[in-house]
């Protein structure tokens, strides 16, 4: 397998592979009550109890949809950049299955509520522009739960009826690279919405991964296999890899792919396909006779056009245009709006580049050790800023400022604080410093000799040894130029 | 005062009112007169001493402003009662006792009826003969080898035979006016969305609607204001201005343009029902109503149409039988296996028969060719309608093509069976008001009933001229008890 | 008459597709149940061909007659915790769960 900078490609003998890769993310709406009924959509309660008459699909029981839904969709819509289909209708796809009460999901097959649009990807050798098909809503189902009786399956129907976005991609992607940049984007952008928490350990995103390789340099898609329900960005790359591989050795075998719904064993970390093949799905979508065509009007969409917040690509541009950062600082900070937030309130009253650098560097590194995410970070932006400022106007030293740093981490204290409590602050008195110099000189003549003798390269020992008397006080450009003087 | 059983709703409302009768009494007597009617197997669930309870509670301090003050009244099974057993006329759900009450009942109960029981149906409404019922079929007062029609057929016997002053019904291609013309009495199928359908066993959504039925146009009227409402918990209930449909009854229908659609002159009619019919137009005529010949191009493919429409989305409707939340389940040793035993042995053959319809008429390669057709020839019926619509007020039409028929006689012949319903599908098919009300007798002395269909949301006017020619029509139903020893 | 012959045109469901649909039906079917419904379905749609007759290339299809779009609800929490209520018609009772034979894959 090669891994050149641009290109994804699968080696054998004498042919090289490519990569198409297509993805249905379902991304769980971020809403109070379910698409068509009035229970909960809270993740973790007890089994069954936020379970309506209408999720449990009871007798004579009717769905009545949540307008909040249709504006998530909406406004995930307008994110993608998508077209709004001002009418749509939902489907019933019809299917028996333990944790499916009603004996269809109710979805959208013909008209989906949004249309075509595009997500952009920042990929190191630049933008890839991924688009999308189509954005649908539709009922989550319920969890057949296997492993607790030898015999019996026991059914939850707290999950039964939330609503879900199936966000479509174009057959665009080429690698597990840029299918882990696609979904982190995807993510980010329903964040910055508020449209669905991203939340991949608790289901809020999943996806179906279709997979097909093609001889590179040829025109025509493989036939693709459609790998089910995988709930992590890594578990997607590992599937990829390895149904790539799998269709590339069956083609260089003299087989042919079968078109097939697989699924992904994480332990064994391979593909494999789904039984069920004597049932060949047939799932007999009908527009669904409970519920009329849903239709938005221009102003209804203008409405939630206007509540749309900054999207990251334009925050990135302005972060860059403004702010001077580089594409890969802005593509960080802009990653999800608590981080963006946070950087713009450091930003308030410091200096840019130091705070671009201490969030990315420090802040990031010290919050990735204690597992925590940007807004649980226990230094404030304005204690960041604070701390930026002290650097800056000479006060600390940034070696100096790294100590605060930590000692701000074990809880938000203010910067000035810590350092006057310390006695961390710079010495800058010439005399201090150069009676300290006198010293440090003193205790090493016979370096001093031959630093004057011509080795030159002494002079960092010196420096080091005067920040190690001062306990790293010292303020280096000070030192520096007395040093010179008295050597 | 006539017995108590004999009366007609209005009658009893006004003698509860006037302190004449308590709701115990009348109650007890409908209790009495159902109890000595078990032979006709109307009910498939009593709740006979509950509604006495209900109505001695209610003497006690009688709210005489409700419109069904202490009425005791028996619905047909296929609305979900609160804490009462809920069939819909199948072993599929024989145990199943809801937890929520259908919107159609409780505006009932909120004005003040009482529930005497459950009437049979057929299985899930699939039926014109009340004979696919799990409980066995109902008998029509008129005659014991009789089918009291169907699916309401425990609905129309129970009211035919006074074991109930009303009933209410659902009707999906002809199920209350059907029943209501083979049994004597008046039926109204409401405007689509006029009704609520939230907790109503569900057979063919886009078609189902709960409608009365009652001795008289009157007493339809009255159940039809109680049962018709906005229902925000159905997404199709129509939010339009209901009327006072009882206070603005009217018998001065002079002016009125009735249509006669030429194409429901079927072959090998009866001429029993083309005299009836021309009796019909001359009663409409007498009371200064305006005839005038309309067409109805596309009749004669209202039950291709219903026949692909229905049973697709009943098969949708009925796959949460399963086996899994509620009702019957049979042994299995997987799930799957489960399922298909569970509904081979739930569901009785003619719902088999229309669930494998509907599956094929749905399934991959077929959907284009029979689905997506019949809506498309739907829509051609409907126009017919709107563009008679433009020339009249109100259609007459017979209600069946026959007079009951007996028990047996169409049980092997699924088609004959749905010809049945030709003339009452087409305005379910176009979600109008229809209304049967009993217009004569055939030579062996069944009843026979006439048609009127309206324009949407005009139920008042389709009741008007119900009204009006009932006046004329002055039918007497010929019912002898025979099945009371 | 060649316009005739595709009116009278009637595709014959036979036993295969019988079987088909009782499998996406979920219903069990054996031999003589498969040929009675073959022997009804074939009838019933003999007669359901009827509409072959008619040309409906540009006719929009009617799905409900009800001419309003769909209303919209509020995002409210309604439903209460209901299980015990939901379980307690339930063929095979547990506390937490609905229970059913094992699913095989």
């Amino acid at each position: 397998m090669s891994k050149d900078k641009s290109e994804y490609l699968i080696n054998r003998k004498d042919n090289q592979y490519e990569v198409v890769i297509g993805l249905e993310v379902h991304a769980q709406v971020t809403s109070e009550s379910k698409l068509f009924s009035t229970s909960s959509t809270k993740f973790g309660a007890e089994p069954n109890t936020q379970v309506s008459l209408v999720d449990a699909a009871l007798p004579g029981m009717l769905p009545v949809i949540n307008e909040f839904c249709v504006k998530q969709a909406i406004k995930t819509g307008i994110g993608l950049k998508a077209k709004i289909n001002k009418r749509s209708v939902f489907d019933r796809k019809n299917y028996f299955y333990a944790d499916l009460p009603q004996g269809y999901q109710i979805s959208q097959f013909k008209d989906p509520i949004v249309g075509e649009g595009k997500v952009i990807l920042d990929m190191p050798d630049g933008q890839k522009e991924v688009g999308i098909e189509r954005l649908h809503l539709e009922q989550d189902a319920g969890k057949s739960i296997h492993d607790l009786d030898p015999k019996n399956t026991f059914v939850d129907l707290n999950r039964s009826g939330v609503a879900l976005m199936e966000i479509v991609s174009k057959p665009d992607l080429r690698s597990p690279d840029e299918v882990n940049a696609y979904v982190k984007k995807l993510r980010s952008i329903m964040r910055y919405l508020g449209t669905c928490d991203g939340n991949m350990q608790e289901g809020s995103l999943r996806a179906d991964v279709n997979v097909s390789v093609r001889k590179k340099g040829t025109k025509e898609f493989g036939t693709r296999c459609e790998i089910k329900n995988v709930n992590s960005i890594k578990f997607m790359q590992m599937a990829i890899e390895y149904e790539a591989n799998r269709q590339v050795d069956l083609i260089e075998d003299g087989h042919s792919i079968d078109q097939e719904t697989r699924l992904f064993d994480t332990k064994k970390n391979e593909t494999r396909s789904m039984r069920s093949k004597e049932d060949a799905h047939d799932y007999r979508y009908f527009p669904d006779p409970d519920l009329l065509p849903l239709e938005v009007s221009d102003d209804f969409i203008e409405k939630l056009k206007s509540e749309i917040p900054e999207l990251p690509d334009e925050k990135k541009k302005r972060f860059i245009e403004k702010f001077k950062l580089s594409p890969y600082e802005a593509t960080i900070l802009v990653s999800d709006n608590e981080t963006s937030n946070y950087f713009e309130n450091v930003i308030k009253k410091s200096d840019v580049k130091l705070a671009t650098n201490w969030i990315i560097g420090e802040l990031f590194a010290a919050l990735n050790e204690k597992n925590l995410e940007i807004i649980e970070s226990p230094i404030s932006a304005g204690n960041l800023s604070k701390l930026i400022n002290l650097i800056k106007d000479g006060t600390i030293s940034g070696k100096i400022a790294k100590t605060v740093f930590e000692h701000m981490m074990e809880g938000d204290k203010d910067p000035k604080k810590i350092v006057e409590e310390k006695g961390l602050k710079q010495e800058s008195d010439p005399k201090a410093l150069e009676a300290l110099i006198d010293k440090v000189i003193d205790d090493n003549r016979e370096k001093a000799t031959e630093y004057k003798s011509g080795k030159v390269k002494l002079f960092g020992f010196f420096v080091g040894q005067v920040m190690k008397v001062s306990g790293g006080k010292a303020n280096p450009q000070l030192v520096n130029k007395i040093l010179k003087k008295k050597l | 005062m006539s017995e108590i059983t004999k009366q007609s709703l209005s009658e009893l409302i006004k003698n509860i009112k006037d302190k004449k009768l308590s709701s115990t009494e009348v109650t007890k007597a409908f209790v009495e007169r159902s109890e000595k009617s078990k032979k006709l197997n109307a009910y498939v669930t009593e709740d006979f001493s509950a509604a006495i309870d209900k109505a001695k509670k209610f003497d006690q301090n009688p709210n005489l402003d409700l419109k069904l003050p202490g009425i005791p009244m028996a619905v047909k099974d296929l609305f979900c009662t609160k804490n009462v057993k809920t069939t819909a006329g199948s072993k599929i759900l024989n145990n199943f006792i809801p937890t929520y009450e259908s919107t159609v009942t409780q505006n009932i109960w909120n004005e003040g009826a009482i529930l005497l029981g459950k009437l049979n149906c057929d299985e899930f409404a699939m039926g014109s003969s009340n004979e696919t019922s799990f409980f066995g079929c109902v008998q029509n007062p008129i005659d014991k080898d009789l089918v009291p029609g169907g699916s309401s057929g425990g609905s129309s016997s129970a009211v035919a035979a006074q074991l109930t002053p009303i009933t209410i019904g659902t009707d999906t291609g002809g199920s209350i006016r059907q029943p209501a013309s083979f049994t004597g009495i008046v039926g109204l199928k409401p405007t689509y969305g006029s009704c609520s359908r939230y907790g109503i066993v569900a057979f063919a959504s886009s078609l189902d609607q709960a409608g009365p039925m009652a001795q008289n146009v009157r007493d339809c009227a009255l159940l039809h204001e109680v049962i018709s409402s906005y229902d925000e918990k159905d997404s199709t209930s129509i939010d339009f201005k209901r009327n006072n449909y009882v206070k603005e009854l009217t018998n001065n229908i002079k002016g009125k343009k009735i249509g006669i659609p030429k194409e429901y002159r079927v072959d090998a009619m009866p001429k029993e029902i083309e005299d009836l019919w021309k009796k019909g137009i001359d009663y409409v005529k007498d009371c200064g109503a305006e005839i005038i010949d309309i067409s109805l191009p596309h009749t004669n493919y209202a039950l291709p149409t219903y026949y692909i429409v229905a049973p697709a989305e009943a098969s949708s409707n009925l796959a949460r039988y399963d086996g899994v939340k509620y009702g019957f389940r049979a042994d299995g040793e997987n799930l799957i296996d489960m399922y298909e035993k569970t509904r081979s042995e739930g569901f009785g053959a003619e719902v088999q028969r229309r669930i494998m319809i509907g599956t094929y008429v749905l399934s991959s390669g077929y959907y284009d060719a029979y689905y997506l057709k019949a809506q498309k020839v739907r829509k051609l019926i409907k126009n017919d309608f709107d563009e008679a619509y433009k020339k009249v007020d109100a259609i007459l039409t017979p209600s069946t093509p026959s007079s009951a028929f007996k028990i047996g006689e169409k049980t092997n012949d699924p088609v004959s069976m749905y010809l049945n319903d030709i003339f009452t599908v087409p305005v379910n098919l176009a979600g109008l008001p229809g209304i049967s009300i009993p217009a004569g007798h055939d030579a062996k002395g069944y009843p026979l009933g006439l048609q009127i269909i309206g324009k949407a949301f005009d139920e008042q006017n389709l009741l008007n001229i119900a009204y009006a020619m009932e006046e004329k029509i002055n039918f007497k139903n010929k019912i002898t008890d025979w099945w009371i020893k | 008459m060649i316009v005739c012959d595709i009116f009278n045109y009637h595709m014959s469901i036979d036993l295969k597709t019988i079987k088909h649909i009782s499998k996406l039906s979920r219903i069990s079917v054996d031999e003589k149940k498969a040929e009675k419904l073959a022997g009804d379905l074939n009838s019933i749609f003999e007669f359901i061909e009827k509409l072959n007759e008619l040309k409906t290339d540009n006719v929009q299809p009617l799905t409900s007659v009800a001419e309003t779009t769909l209303k919209l609800r509020d995002d409210k929490v309604k439903s209460k915790n209901l299980r015990d209520q939901i379980i307690k018609n339930s063929p095979q009772e547990n506390e937490d769960y609905f229970v059913v034979p094992k699913v095989i894959e």
